[in-house]
This record gives structure tokens, sequence and C-alpha cells, in this order.
């Protein structure tokens, strides 16, 4: 299969990143180096060319009807250019994707602009106009990924860097806010919104300005690497590893992010999500540390102090921050209280590890 | 980009180098696998007496993005591991052929020298 590339993939080439696949997509995993990455975004500014995430943009008027059966969340609370995370689910209540719901201004041609994850895009895509189509609503369904480029601008000095970039004063927007500012000449989407924990904005942009507008930042280059290793810190899920609905299906309530579900809304999956929330989980999104050396990976073993496997790590590392090995995964319910004691194997070595609270960072 | 070969080392092809200039043998890993692997977080080493043989995994390093066993060139008995490692793992990456060394061995068969790659087939391999 041939890899989608970012319109900016021969730059970061020639800048000496190193490349992988994720979703699809052939993109740049580190510039520098990881740790130096990580620190850039936590102690100053990076960009992120997260140009992988979907854009599907939705319109018409039962633009609003449509998003709200098909996402976890109110979108009806969604003033003119708010945004909100929220999860699509299916019938069962399982997490199909996460996703950044933005409404849009009143002057642009589309009423709503959602963010699926890398490679989800025409799969989402298709969910909408199927659906769309079932229920006879009056919308318009347009996947425009392959018409913008997506960076994220995170870290404490990201504000100040925004606002330079495009002279428009950016620093009043409150966290999930957005509206079109311009940059390099190009007319962009810019919220305050991230996946790193620390302030940011992201830019949503024509594809054909994606170099102008990159040229705009002076400020650490960043791969998915440390985007990972930001994210894990926080305890945020990453589709396809923390949660995967062929592999690993998990509901809201699981996966830690209820909050994202409004059960006074009608949409896909609710029923079976009022179940799940009245019946309880059996097992909880948590966060790990170890107590012995070691690093945990996706797929460990997690096991009880008699060594019987009772989870899996889904997403695992040496936090840059902490210096500490941290990991993410599901255990049953009764394990889930910070400070119980369980145990990883690290490729066949039983590690003493502890559940922690999430985010491992906190203010 | 062009990595630090030493002349005066031999190299396994999985990249770890040794240097029999003195007494006992020291082992590490070269310049192209430190930069390959990126931030190195943590190094598993064998204890010291362990004995080893020439292809033996003798530990592990392991950096933020991925995990790579290490292989003797020689074999012997272990005589000194590099403790630093464990609360400087990222002096693998700062000086991989210097502090960043791994372990010592007493070898039990010199000869096994000549079956390793010199620092000119070395550079071969890597460019």
């Amino acid at each position: 299969m041939t890899l989608r590339k970012p319109p900016l993939r021969d730059v970061h080439d020639a800048a000496g990143a190193t490349f992988t696949e994720f979703g699809g997509w052939d993109m740049p995993v580190e510039f520098d180096s990881i740790k130096a990455e990580h620190r850039a975004v936590r102690e100053e500014a990076g960009i992120f060319d997260v140009s992988h995430m979907g854009q599907i943009e939705v319109s018409g008027p039962d633009a609003e009807r449509l998003m709200q059966r098909l996402t976890s969340n109110d979108v009806t609370e969604l003033g003119r250019g708010d945004s909100h995370y929220s999860m699509i689910l299916d019938e069962e209540g399982t997490i199909l994707d996460d996703t950044v719901v933005y409404r849009l201004p009143e002057d642009d041609d589309a009423e709503f602009l959602f963010v699926p994850n890398a490679g989800h895009d025409e799969q989402m895509h298709r969910r909408w106009t199927d659906r769309r189509d079932e229920w006879d609503l009056d919308a318009t369904v347009e996947n425009v990924t392959d018409e913008y480029a997506m960076y994220a601008v995170q870290g404490p000095e990201a504000p100040d860097l925004v606002t330079g970039a495009t002279g428009d004063s950016l620093s009043d927007l409150s966290k999930f806010e957005g509206k079109y500012a311009e940059f390099a000449g190009a007319d962009c989407w810019t919220a305050r919104t991230g996946y790193t924990g620390e302030d940011g904005f992201e830019l949503i942009l024509p594809a054909g300005s994606a170099e102008a507008v990159w040229d705009l930042f002076d400020c650490q280059p960043c791969g998915l690497g440390a985007r990972d290793t930001l994210r894990m810190e926080m305890g945020f899920l990453l589709s396809g590893q923390d949660f995967d609905a062929e592999d690993d299906p998990r509901n809201p309530y699981e996966a830690g992010v209820g909050w994202t579900v409004n059960l006074d809304t009608e949409f896909v999956g609710r029923d079976a999500l009022e179940q799940a929330k009245e019946e309880g989980t059996d097992e909880k999104f948590v966060g790990i540390k170890l107590v012995d050396r070691g690093v945990p990976r996706h797929g460990y073993d997690v096991t009880d102090t008699d060594d019987h496997v009772i989870g899996e790590v889904t997403s695992g590392t040496m936090s840059p921050t902490l210096g500490e090995p941290i990991a993410l995964g599901y255990v049953p319910t009764d394990y889930a209280d910070p400070g119980t004691v369980v145990r990883v194997v690290v490729r066949g070595q039983s590690k003493k590890a502890k559940i922690a609270n999430v985010p491992f960072l906190s203010d | 980009m062009s990595f630090e070969v030493p002349d005066d080392r031999k190299y396994l092809e999985s990249h770890e180098w040794v240097d029999d200039e003195q007494d006992t043998a020291r082992i590490g890993i070269s310049d192209f696998a430190q930069d390959e692997l990126g931030d190195v977080v943590f190094v598993e080493l064998p204890d010291e007496g362990d004995e080893l043989a020439a292809g033996d995994e003798f530990g592990v390093v392991e950096s933020i993005k991925a995990v790579s066993d290490l292989y003797s060139p020689v074999s012997g008995t272990v005589t000194a591991v590099n403790d630093a490692l464990a609360d400087q793992p990222e002096l693998v990456n700062e000086d991989p052929f210097g502090d960043g060394w791994m372990l010592e061995v007493e070898l039990a068969d010199d000869g096994e020298l000549d079956d390793l790659l010199s620092a000119d087939e070395y550079r071969d391999q890597i460019e």
C-alpha cells in the first residue's frame, strides 16, 4: 500500500527527520531527539506536523442533527467557534474513534468540522454519509483531509509564537475556542487545542500554504515520538493502541472518558452506554508506575502479586519529564485504586509496579 | 551523516564493538547504533562472573522508541559492568566508545577476535 504523505514530507526529510508509518501516513517521528523535543514543548514551545489527522466538514440544515446522533457529546452546547472532545461509537457503545468537533463561524461554508484520527477519515466519511442517507437528513459531508495541512504549536511560549506569526492576537481565545486568522497570507482555522497537556494551538490550513506557514515558526520541530511521550504523561488515549474497536473494544466509561458522554442526547450507542453506566465497568483505564527498573511497553502483561495476569499495558514509556517508567492500561476495577501494587512482565521478568494517578504530571 | 568508527576496535554486524587493548576486552555499541536507537533510557547488563559465549545475548538496550538485544562479540567471563549506565543510560548516546561502555570480559579465546569486522569492514556495512 502506498503511504499517504503530508504536504511537507520532503521538507522534513531535508531537515533530517526520521519517519514512521502511522495510520497509513508517512510521518516524521523524530527531528533531533525525542527527549529534546519533549523538553522543548514542556519548557518552551514546539511545532508538530499533524497533517495525518483527518478533516471532515458537515454543512446543511440537518448538520447539527447528524453530528448530534453520531457523536457522544452534546453539540448543541457549542457556540460559533467553540469545540469539544467527543467519542464516535457503535451501537454497543464501543469507541470507534475519538475526535474534536468544531462549530465553525457563521460565514463559513460548513457548519461543523471534526477531526478523526489518522487513517479513519474515509471510514468516518462513509459512516456519516451512510447514516445521513439512512435517516434521510439534509446535510453535506465532505472529506477534506487532503486539502489541508494541520500543525500543533504547543508549549508555554506557544501563545506568543502564534500571535507573533499572525500579527492577530490569539491569546484571548479560551481553551477549545477557535477562529480564522491569517498566517503567511493564508486563512487558517486556529483553535486553542492540542494533545500534549500544554497550552497551545492547532492550525488547519490550506495544503498549498503548508511550507510558508511552517516557516513562520522559529521553534523546535517535533515528531510523533515526542507527541507520544507527551500525551502518555497526561494519560491521553491513543487510537489503535489504548482502544481499538477490533482488537481491544472499549466503551468511554472503561477508557476514562465518560465525561465526553451526554446521555441526555440521542446518539448511536447511547442505550448501551446507559446500561454500562448503571452496571459499572469491570475494568478501568489506569496509570501505572514501575517501581523496579525497566521500561513498560504496549502489550506487556499486568499481573497481580501472585503473578496472575489481570490486564495489559496499552501504552508505556520512560517519562522524559519524570525520568520514571510509566504506563497506561486496563485492569479490573478492584485493582484500579492509586497505590495498588501490581506487577508488569517486562520481557519475561516480573517487575513491581503501582497504580498511579493520571495525569502523571500535575500542575 | 558520518559516524565515528575508531580503528582500534573490532565490530560485530549487530553493531557491538570490542576493544582488546587492555588486559580485559571492553564491549559497547557503536556510534551508528546509538544514533539509530535514539535516546537511550535503560540498559540491562549481566552480572560480574557471568560466562558469555560469542554471539550470546548479554543484555538489552532500550531507547524511548525501541528495544534492542545486545550480543557478545567474544567468549569469556564478565569481569566488570559499567554501573554508571544504571543512572545515566544517556552516556551510551553521549560517548558510545568511551564513558558509554557496557562491560569487560576476560577473553576465553583470543582467536575469536579474528572473526570480527575491522573498522574498515564495519564502515562499509553502515555506509
